[in-house]
């Protein structure tokens, strides 16, 4: 039976410690969820928009790609300046949608967001704009930007999958 | 409290700058080599697609800071835009040892005869300041052969009939064809053009200490992870630093050159990796920040003597900004042609780099470096840019697609310049460059020829689909930046002459791309290299007191 005590009360009192350390550290985030910048209503938006640009066919799309995790990343690091656009440009597009369909954007079935996309009213041109840009980088990008999760573009293109090499360049608040 | 005297200080450690130090050290001379950037090496295998030089989304992987250095760009309505490094309009090359040479695609071009005598062979358009080279590709040849040695070429240009007179063959094979090279050769050669393996600033086998390419396909943008890319980083820096007569100084931002009243040139002030300002003196000053940066410091050293800054007498210092209106054409094919062996570009014609009728020069075409898939995006031709369909395109073009382009030469124009900007500073509180200015029309008419000749070969190669790319009416400048401190023999109408001297400076050079009248239907990287192997043996000659 000592040796099942091999967790002493010390030890014990170290760990309980330590958890309760990162789990406050972890609590500190502005935002519940596993984003960095976006809101929960605002992360829906912008990955519905991602689905639409690169829709899952034969293979995956943006969503399954976790292109959104790109941007997400993106917007609290090389991409810091754009953090109002995307929020007044996300709440914009709800907010049309809702007028014109009862309902935000990422609550349409597919086929209704693509047709409010195709008839787009000019004052939302630029910010799809600027998703469809990012949504390119993150899905077709190097797959350690979190864009394009197994490198799955890579795949459907048909060209060699390497390891990543080389470090990242970059250094997020709270990644590693 | 200024450092010890030296014998020359270089300014920047790129293409221009790396050649001069070398030269300079193996004479004897004392030396300090001032860079802005680090160091980087192979170990720092940087092989990110979306932050490189070529395509920086997410920042460039070889400089300049993001933070310290910013730009700004006038656009054709007069729009004032402050541009970071990483992004458009700022005419990015490059901060680091090396410079260009650290990631550059490499190709590794001779000027044509031609080249050097734009206006006597053609006449200058009107709105161009297009003109004559001081010196001759004959001057140039012997020291581009050194570059093709001493830095290191691949290729075979033999069957290039339109090159100018050469003494040796390049010293490096080229690398084995690639399957693009086997589809464009045969069908360059049924239209009676002249294809041939484009030399390259690469090794294709051991050289200089140095292994060959392995065919990584991240190439232009990027630093080799196999060091089989020749630069100055790999090649003249570290023999100047054998010497023991080089210090070189990263992270070292120059302010401004210090003259005497009586217009000597004293010592180079500089802030340091500390951010400390340095006082440097030296008997001889080489600048060669390439020609956006060189040219800003030479406005940003201001004395008495030289209140518009140096060498600017007759406010020629900043102008002629150009770089390459790039034009060619993409074809689809049925079959793949796709084969992920880099670095993609590798055949090339000089057949319409002259002698087009109606029009003043042209380009070199050649296929295009590997486009990893985020370069493929813009692709499809009909405007499809997201949705299904762009999904498809990707999914059907991507292994499918050739793309041939050229750098198409540039009229320069006097309009297309770096100035000051008057409200705009950098980290160390220096005006930083404005650019500002257009494509003659000219220009874009030859790249519209170019963009024709493109296609035309694509078609003839089987593409079942073409569609062209042809360049915007904006400045350019770019990785190819070049002619902002003319070299020529008469003081009003240029800032340096034949031997890269300022005019109104006995001991003060600018060796870099700036001193190029014209900047050739080629990739500049060695004709930089090339003049200033050229102008250090000139300089060494003026030390040793025999000019």
């Amino acid at each position: 039976m000592a040796k099942r005590s091999a967790l002493t009360r010390r030890r014990f009192l170290q760990v309980a410690a330590t958890a309760a350390a990162s789990s406050a550290l972890i609590s500190c985030g502005r935002h519940a969820g596993p984003w960095r910048f976006f809101t929960p209503g605002e992360a829906r938006t912008i990955e519905a928009l991602c689905e639409q640009i690169i829709p899952a066919d034969q293979d995956p799309g943006a969503t399954w790609a976790g292109t959104i995790y790109y941007i997400d990343s993106q917007l609290v690091g090389h991409f810091r300046k754009l953090q109002s656009t995307y929020r007044s440009g996300s709440a914009a597009c709800d907010a049309v949608c809702r007028a014109a369909h009862g309902q935000p954007f990422a609550e349409l079935p597919f086929d209704q967001q693509t047709a409010f996309l195709q008839r787009l009213p000019n004052t939302l041109q630029p910010f799809f704009d600027m998703v469809i840009t990012h949504t390119m980088q993150g899905f077709y990008g190097d797959a350690r930007h979190d864009g394009n999760r197994d490198a799955v573009s890579w795949r459907m293109l048909g060209i060699p999958v390497i390891p990543i090499r080389g470090r990242d360049h970059y250094e997020f608040p709270g990644k590693g | 409290m200024s450092l010890p005297r030296v014998n020359a200080v270089v300014i920047g450690a790129g293409a221009g700058g790396g050649v001069v130090a070398k030269e300079l050290c193996e004479a004897g001379l004392r030396v300090a080599l001032l860079e802005r950037g680090r160091w980087y090496t192979a170990n720092d295998c940087r092989k990110d697609d979306l932050r490189n030089q070529r395509t920086s989304v997410l920042g460039n992987n070889s400089g300049p800071d993001e933070e310290r250095n910013p730009r700004v760009f006038v656009d054709r309505d007069a729009n004032r835009h402050i541009v970071l490094p990483s992004e458009g309009g700022y005419s990015n090359n490059a901060a680091c040892v090396g410079g260009g040479t650290l990631t550059y695609g490499a190709m590794a071009w001779r000027y044509q005869p031609k080249d050097f005598r734009m206006r006597s062979t053609y006449g200058t358009p009107e709105g161009s300041t297009l003109d004559d080279w001081p010196i001759s590709y004959e001057d140039l040849a012997p020291f581009y052969e050194k570059a093709e040695y001493e830095i290191g070429v691949s290729g075979d240009v033999s069957n290039d009939p339109f090159k100018g007179p050469r003494a040796k063959p390049l010293p490096m094979p080229p690398l084995p064809p690639t399957r693009e090279y086997e589809i464009l050769r045969p069908a360059a050669q049924r239209l009676g053009l002249h294809p041939f393996d484009l030399p390259m600033l690469r090794n294709s086998v051991p050289y200089n200490g140095r292994p060959p390419c392995m065919r990584c396909r991240w190439c232009v943008g990027f630093v080799c992870e196999v060091d089989a890319k020749c630069g100055t980083h790999n090649t003249v820096i570290p023999r100047a630093l054998a010497t023991g007569l080089c210090d070189l100084r990263l992270g070292c931002m120059v302010k401004e050159i210090l003259t005497t009243d009586q217009g000597k040139i004293t010592s180079v002030s500089y802030f340091d990796a500390h951010d400390r300002l340095q006082e440097q003196p030296a008997d001889l000053v080489i600048v060669s920040g390439a020609a956006i940066e060189s040219a800003r410091l030479l406005l940003n050293s201001k004395s008495k003597l030289f209140p518009n800054g140096l060498g600017n007498r007759f406010d020629w210092v900043g102008r002629n900004l150009q770089g390459h209106a790039y034009s060619g054409a993409t074809g689809l094919f049925d079959f793949d042609t796709y084969d992920d062996v880099g670095p993609g570009a590798c055949i090339a014609i000089c057949d319409y780099n002259h002698g087009n009728p109606g029009l003043r020069g042209g380009a070199m075409l050649a296929n295009e470096f590997i486009r990893l898939p985020y370069q493929a995006v813009d692709m499809p031709p009909n405007g499809v840019r997201w949705g299904k369909a762009h999904k498809d395109f990707m999914r059907k073009a991507y292994r499918r697609t050739i793309k041939i382009m050229g750098p198409t030469q540039e009229m320069p124009v006097f309009d297309s310049r770096v100035q000051l900007d008057p409200t705009v500073k950098d980290f160390w509180g220096m005006p930083v460059a404005q650019l500002s200015g257009y494509q003659h029309p000219h220009t874009l008419e030859i790249a519209g020829v170019m963009a024709a000749k493109a296609e035309a070969w694509l078609k003839e190669a089987g593409a079942i689909q073409t569609w062209r790319n042809l360049p915007g009416n904006g400045v350019s400048g770019g990785q190819h930046q070049a002619g902002t401190c003319r070299m020529g023999n008469d003081p009003k109408t240029s800032v340096v002459d034949s031997w890269c001297r300022v005019h109104d400076a006995d001991n003060l050079y600018v060796i870099d791309g700036s001193v190029h009248v014209t900047n050739g239907g080629f990739n500049p990287a060695l004709t930089i290299l090339a003049n200033a192997y050229r102008a250090s043996a000139r300089l060494v000659q003026f030390w040793k007191g025999k000019v």
